[in-house]
């Protein structure tokens, strides 16, 4: 479904990654692991096309499409979401508005007809009883005034109501809880554990793995992949520490 | 008959004088008076097409108790100017809520000149521009307090978004305190679409235009939450994203 090869990403001027390829395929979980600067952001921002992150060299095929190619609203329309660990605030700007606006942009993008306004708050309302989030807070405008732990449950609400085939999930479970971290697992199980889906789960910790069972887990340092394994990996990470593991 | 003002003028010092060469001279203020205890709301929206130069000029007079409240949209035309006199009498109140949206060449203008001659009245003026083009876009506002009129409390919020670097935003607020026990507040920014902010509802499938257009318009829309009426709301909303989507 989605393959890096060899792929080199710049910020400012200054190489982040340096070749990291690695490839999903339908049905499975990844997580990539890894330190404090080892360019696991700038990983999920390269693949969502944020401006200012230059890619230098390598590509991206997301079924057939050169996703690089792609600006951010078409990648988005293609399937991909990206859930961002530092979710933006949006004063002014009602969540459901905007969502409504953003899934109808892509079922036009893809020839699909509008969803109705009826038929989008029962999907939102399904989501966000789903994630317990209330329909008051669906609402507001989009962030302002969310804790942190809101914040990433508004994250999984609006990947549950764009149902994409791709998730990039960033540090989803950073700030959050034990009660919360247990919620947003069965979010991302739920919505995302399909045999036509697949996720990069992007973490520090090993925490959200007892929730989300990953197929396979990368360790990312210096901007590349330096090892990969099966679920056991992370424990070792967590016993082990990266220092150990990535050298 | 009353001679083309010039630049040295004070409420014209950001105009565009050959525009208002075209019509002058214009016509007398609008006189709008509220009597004491009641209240007058009022809707301008100004959008005239193409080269069109309008110049619209009102004098406020609010008795005492009296509560007046103005929502502008300044959208249309090569010049469009929107003066506002307001005078008020003791307790009274007057609410100016002004949107400016313009592009190209357009020079939109919103000057207030408020008046608190008594004691106890308060006056909110809040205006939002957004400006994209070679436009130029200006708010003005004069604000006298005199000598009797303690315990006046007069605000003035006035926010820019230039859409590009060759728009021009002027905010120019002026007091003119002879009391000593009032309250005068006002703010000014000028500011650019929040990039991050557009990045992420990119991420979430907007195209450009209509992420920018969707941040556009809860901007503009801070200059009517006073308007209390949803439907007139509404109406002068759908009127500022119209031409919000005319910049995009």
């Amino acid at each position: 479904m989605l393959t890096i090869t060899n792929l080199h990403t710049a910020v400012d001027g200054k190489p982040i990654l340096k070749g990291l390829s690695l490839a999903l395929n339908p049905g499975e979980i990844h997580a990539i692991m890894g330190p404090n600067g080892a360019g696991k952001s700038t990983l999920a921002y390269t693949l969502g096309g944020r401006p200012g992150y230059e890619v230098t060299d390598g590509s991206v095929d997301f079924d057939g499409t050169d996703l690089l190619a792609l600006e951010p609203h078409a990648r988005a329309a293609a399937g991909l979401f990206i859930g961002f660990q530092y979710p933006i605030e949006i004063p002014g700007v009602s969540n459901v508005q905007f969502l409504r606006e953003a899934l109808n942009a892509q079922r036009k993008a893809r020839g699909e007809d509008a969803l109705s306004g009826g038929d989008f708050l029962k999907r939102a309302r399904a989501q966000a009883d789903a994630l317990g989030l209330s329909m008051d807070m669906m609402k507001r405008p989009v962030n302002v005034g969310f804790s942190g732990g809101e914040k990433k449950r508004n994250e999984m609400v609006q990947m549950g109501i764009l149902d994409p085939r791709l998730a990039i999930l960033d540090e989803t479970d950073s700030g959050l809880d034990i009660d919360a971290l247990r919620v947003i697992g069965h979010g991302i199980n739920t919505i995302m554990r399909q045999p036509d889906k697949a996720v990069l789960l992007i973490t520090h910790y090993q925490r959200l793995l007892d929730y989300v069972r990953p197929d396979f887990v990368h360790v990312l340092a210096g901007g590349r992949i330096v090892r990969t394994g099966g679920p056991e990996l992370a424990l070792e990470l967590e016993r082990e520490g990266y220092a150990q593991v990535a050298a | 008959m009353t001679a083309l003002p010039t630049k040295s003028e004070e409420a014209w010092r950001y105009s565009d004088l050959d525009s208002l060469a075209r019509v002058w001279p214009v016509p007398a203020a609008e006189i709008i008076e509220v009597p004491a205890g009641e209240s007058a709301t009022r809707v301008i929206v100004q959008r005239a097409a193409g080269d069109a130069v309008v110049v619209r000029d009102y004098r406020i007079m609010l008795r005492r108790g009296a509560r007046a409240a103005l929502f502008v949209l300044n959208a249309g035309g090569k010049l469009g100017r929107i003066a506002i006199d307001v005078t008020l009498a003791e307790g009274a109140h007057f609410e100016l809520g002004g949107a400016i949206v313009g592009g190209s060449e357009q020079t939109l203008e919103i000057v207030t000149s408020v008046s608190h001659t008594e004691p106890h009245a308060t006056s909110n003026q809040t205006v939002r521009s957004v400006l994209a083009g070679h436009a130029t876009g200006n708010f003005l506002g004069k604000v006298a307090v005199a000598r009797d009129a303690q315990k006046t409390d007069a605000v003035q919020s006035v926010k820019a978004m230039l859409l590009a670097r060759t728009a021009t935003a002027n905010a120019k607020p002026e007091l003119e305190i002879f009391a000593d026990d009032v309250k005068c507040a006002h703010g000014a920014t000028v500011g650019e679409l929040d990039k991050a902010a557009l990045f992420y509802l990119a991420s979430r499938g907007l195209p450009p235009a209509q992420a920018k257009a969707l941040m556009l318009q809860a901007f503009v829309a801070g200059a009517f939450v006073a308007l209390d009426d949803a439907d007139e709301r509404a109406a002068i909303e759908a009127q500022a994203l119209e031409a919000l989507e005319g910049l995009l």
